[in-house]
């Protein structure tokens, strides 16, 4: 299920070297840096069932003016942001509204004003549809899975790539008709067909947001600026830094092992970092134990990143585009760079629960989500690459206070050397296509974790 | 010159108690977002933001809502465990304080994982009447043990001697029984409620949608933005905290006997 | 009628004791107990490694995996050894405050006393060792402090020993409390009298008072070591270790694997259960 992505990756490359690219480079990202193993992917896998939208989404992922439909679906017109008044009619998606939403989100996902006036989408909500919305937030994938799991409580979640097949899988969500999702054609081609909500040509939700984990660096004290993963890696190549490396800790943090073992050992015969034989895995845990010593602190907060590398606690390591930008915007001397080897990256969708009490409510809260007015708030405000990418008028103009000049190309969302080279996450299962069908599962990660933490 | 030694190593202590809490008081005023040291520049802007905050009055309305509703139970519980204890012989007698303090002294996530499977079982759906059971759950052994002790060092002949002269059952204890608890009580239900008012770990497992303060903090330490506010309101509380914990000392110590924990 | 219907209820000391005891012991034996007990069964499950379901049969393997695996075993020490290192040092540090304020200071201190040590708990638990963080971070003030006294580089976070000065630091006034409060039962006549028998201040205070103020030490210590025991939240956030509670959560988080979850959380439960019931022997209920 992985190959459409890439088959829409490569295509959407070609598209917009033809088109003379177009975009912006972001910060400090090499363009050549896309993963060799992209076109060869796509060219074995143009039979792919996802193939033929992935095809017609590409001839628009350049950013071109024209606005012309890019998938099958419908797509959706500018409204007004300030006030919020988005173009799509909400009383046609779904059914009538049920009065109430209660949904699980990451913080900073359903704003209402009351921590910043200018980044208010859920009073808008609210009064064109009179759906009232209660927010849970969750700390972690895990935690949203297992609240998500706690009967008809919740109608949806903004679930991670981590957490999306595992809700899949267990029946905990519920496909969602794309033909009848106003703004789904707006989304990005990158995105439209990803394997982490997309399974057997069903679609499990509707794309939020997204971020590339790219490999930052205090500009000041690593030198010369990494261009590979083995700066936190390699023993040789990280013995500068040892006790100032840090890693995102989470058990999906083993794909980032994956990855880098994918290029540098290809005896391993790793295809995707999401799904390991036993033997694959293994290497990938032994790096990462071998690692262990090396790490000055691991971190899961995106503000706890900030911190360490503002006072030098550490100077080098995993990270998203948003930590760079507030650091570089703070005044500390940052790079960031895409890999060699690609990199890891989240994308959060949401999910319809499969017991929703108010599903009606919860379609025309995804219908809300996916215009281009809120993407922009939501994006701005939690500091993310938005989904869809008509957002970026208003997103590259600045919105609001927590807004910057260029933001779609600092996040790369119109790069094809950036999206390129994500491999986005999902849920690793037992039951999988690459590896034979007999894979690592998650609940392995999760254990193998605690014994490399110690 | 034991009295020095002790009083020097007191001043210690207490600049130890104090020292992260003027660090977040700096920090309530540093005009960078971020914290790093020293500070460079000066602000008192966040007072006016977190102020306009809805979100914090919200989750402080809320966690208030939760601590009376816990210790009003707590109290209920725990004096009517306590005279149970005190005034009667019966089966099972000696493990009751065992039991009431096991909330206190199991982990938080235990109880946490524990009342979250039991609400979750029974179709209970999570609201502030389920932060309360949780709170009140750890909060009655404070009041319990504060009543016990007090009722140990009292004596059952005063108010027999109330019934003996006339009084009735009510009078009795509105006049005799209450006034020997009654700072026992306020200094229970002080604890209490300091108990609920900063629990994070067994409210991450008994509330819903709803925030409470520390649940909010939590949240919101998240986001490097709000990273200001969230200093300026630890200031703000313990400014607010410092009125009831003074007046409840004052009334103590009007209470004949100094507060006791 | 309410005089009749209280009457009846003061001639009738068994229904006293009913309408007394009912309350609580509906609220703990039923609520509270039973929940635990469901947590207690439910370590004897497990999940199903292909589906990640319940499994409802009864198997030992989660304690098995326990047992055989060295990392819980070294998650396990780590939590219980910090546990009674920061116990110790909170002892230590609350005596001297403690003696002051129950010994020394005249009422109006102690009031203001009591007040300042009674605050902390009320600021926010998170935001308390966020400071903590600040403060022994790399160029943080504890750096820059002992940099200007000549000692440079001394940055404690992030690492195992911040753990515990966190930990001492929040858990402290659990400990001062009770002390205060076993000190100042002590009858000042107690001491004249061990003075006036020829016993000088420091035999006074080893043979007199430490015995005497003992099981009110053991009462403080419950708080410290159980609360240090089951916190999961600053050993993220001020070093790379785990505690038994990091390894629950994600556990019954990450891998949905409540049956797991629930077999580790024993092993707390268990230490807590002994350390109760010896703390009970040691007379420390009377002293809370």
């Amino acid at each position: 299920m992985r190959r459409p992505i890439l088959t829409l990756a490569a295509v959407a490359a070609l598209v917009a070297a033809a088109c003379g690219g177009g975009t912006a480079t972001p910060t400090t990202a090499p363009a050549s840096s896309a993963p060799s193993s992209a076109p060869t992917t796509a060219a074995s896998s143009a039979a792919s069932p996802g193939a033929s939208p992935a095809a017609s989404a590409g001839t628009s992922a350049a950013p071109s003016a024209s606005g012309s439909a890019s998938n099958p679906y419908p797509t959706g017109d500018y409204g007004t942001i300030s006030p919020l008044k988005p173009a799509v009619d909400l009383s046609k998606v779904g059914g009538a509204g049920e009065g109430e939403l209660d949904i699980i989100i990451w913080g900073g996902y359903a704003e209402d004003g009351t921590n910043v006036k200018e980044y208010d989408w859920v009073h808008p909500f609210t009064d064109e549809t009179g759906c009232k919305v209660n927010t849970k937030v969750g700390n972690t994938s895990d935690e949203m899975v297992t609240l998500l799991r706690q009967g008809s409580t919740y109608d949806g979640v903004s679930a991670s790539g981590d957490a999306t097949l595992r809700l899949i899988a267990n029946g905990d969500v519920t496909a969602i008709d794309p033909t009848t999702m106003p703004g789904m054609g707006d989304v990005a081609p990158y995105l439209i067909n990803a394997p982490h909500y997309v399974v057997d040509g069903k679609y499990y939700g509707t794309p939020h947001g997204w971020g590339g984990n790219t490999l930052l660096y205090r500009s000041d004290m690593v030198t010369p600026a990494p261009t590979s993963w083995n700066v936190v890696f390699d023993p040789t190549a990280a013995q500068p830094y040892a006790g100032k490396i840090t890693a995102y800790d989470s058990p999906i943090y083993i794909a980032d092992a994956a990855l880098y073992l994918k290029a540098h050992n290809p005896e391993l015969g790793i295809t995707d970092p999401y799904e390991l034989t036993q033997p694959q895995f293994d290497a990938a845990v032994n790096l990462l134990k071998q690692q262990r010593p090396w790490v000055g602190k691991y971190w899961s907060l995106f503000s706890d990143e900030i911190d360490n590398f503002k006072n030098g606690t550490t100077i080098v390591g995993t990270t998203w585009p948003y930590q760079f930008n507030a650091l570089k915007a703070g005044g500390t001397p940052v790079g960031q760079v895409v890999p060699t080897e690609g990199m890891t990256g989240w994308a959060d969708t949401w999910m319809l629960s499969s017991k929703a009490a108010h599903p009606n409510c919860m379609l025309k809260w995804m219908a809300w989500m996916l215009t281009p007015e809120v993407q922009t708030q939501v994006a701005e405000y939690f500091g993310e690459a938005p989904a869809n990418p008509k957002a970026c008028k208003y997103l590259d103009a600045t919105y609001a206070s927590y807004g910057f000049k260029n933001f779609c190309d600092e996040f790369g969302v119109n790069d094809p050397s950036f999206y390129n080279s994500v491999a986005f996450w999902k849920t690793p299962l037992a039951d999988c296509a690459g590896g034979g069908g007999t894979c690592v599962d998650y609940s392995v990660w999760s254990q193998k974790w605690t014994e490399i933490k110690g | 010159m034991a009295r020095r030694v002790v009083g020097i190593a007191t001043i210690v202590v207490l600049l130890f108690l104090y020292l992260p809490i003027l660090v977040i008081a700096l920090y309530a005023f540093n005009a960078d977002r971020g914290q790093s040291w020293p500070i460079t520049e000066w602000t008192t802007r966040w007072f006016g933001d977190a102020l306009a905050n809805e979100g914090v009055r919200d989750a402080f309305v809320l966690s208030l809502e939760a601590a009376v509703g816990a210790t009003a139970l707590a109290l209920l519980l725990g004096s009517l465990a306590a005279f149970a204890v005190h005034r009667f012989r019966f089966f099972g007698r000696e493990t009751i304080s065992f039991v009431l303090l096991l909330p206190l002294a199991l982990p938080g996530i235990v109880t946490g994982m524990a009342l979250n499977a039991t609400f979750n079982t029974i179709g209970l759906k999570f609201s502030l009447f389920t932060i309360i059971v949780g709170h009140a759950t750890f909060c009655v052994v404070v009041v319990y043990n504060n009543v016990v002790a007090r009722l140990r060092r009292s004596s059952h002949s005063i108010e027999e001697a109330s019934m003996d002269l006339g009084a009735d059952t009510w009078q009795t204890f509105r006049y005799v029984t209450f006034p020997v608890v009654r700072t026992a009580l306020l200094a229970g239900a002080l604890l209490a409620f300091a108990l609920s008012f900063d629990e994070v770990i067994v409210t991450t497992f008994t509330a819903g949608t709803d925030q409470t303060l520390p649940i909010w903090i939590l949240t919101n330490l998240r986001l490097p933005n709000q990273r200001p506010i969230v200093n300026v309101v630890a200031v703000l509380v313990i400014l607010l905290s410092a009125i009831p914990v003074w007046l409840s000392q004052r009334l103590a110590s009007e209470g004949g006997t100094p507060t006791r924990h | 009628m309410r005089g009749r219907l209280l009457a009846f209820i003061y001639r009738h000391r068994s229904l006293q004791l009913l309408l007394l005891l009912v309350p609580p012991a509906g609220w703990f034996g039923v609520v509270y107990l039973g929940s635990l007990a469901v947590l207690f069964v439910a370590a004897f499950w497990s999940l199903d490694p292909l589906t990640s379901a319940i499994r409802h049969e009864l198997t030992l393997r989660n304690f098995q995996q326990l047992v055989t695996d060295g990392v819980y075993r070294v998650v396990a020490l780590r939590t219980i050894g910090i546990a009674a290192i920061v116990t110790v040092t909170d002892v230590l540090l609350a005596f001297p405050l403690a003696y002051y304020m129950a010994r020394y200071a005249r009422p109006r201190t102690r009031a203001i006393l009591f007040v300042l040590v009674l605050l902390p708990l009320w600021s926010s638990y998170l935001v308390r060792v966020y400071a903590w963080r600040v403060i022994l971070a790399q160029g943080g003030p504890l750096e820059w402090g002992l940099a200007q006294v000549g000692i440079p580089g001394v940055a404690i976070y992030p690492s195992d020993l911040a753990i515990p000065i966190v930990f001492s630091y929040i858990w402290l006034p659990y400990m001062i409390l009770p002390i205060y409060a076993g000190l100042e039962r002590i009858p000042g006549s107690l001491l004249e009298a061990s003075g006036d028998l020829g016993a000088r201040p420091g035999t006074t205070f080893r043979r007199v008072v430490l015995p005497l103020v003992f099981p009110a030490v053991v009462a403080g210590s419950i708080f410290t070591f159980s609360l240090t025991l089951g916190d999961y939240i600053t050993p993220v956030l001020v070093s790379n270790s785990q505690f038994i509670g990091n390894v629950v959560f994600d556990s019954q988080g990450v891998a949905g694997n409540v049956p797991f979850a629930a077999a580790f959380a024993m092993v707390p439960v268990l230490v807590m259960a002994l350390y109760l019931i010896v703390a009970r022997r040691l007379g420390a209920f009377d002293a809370l």
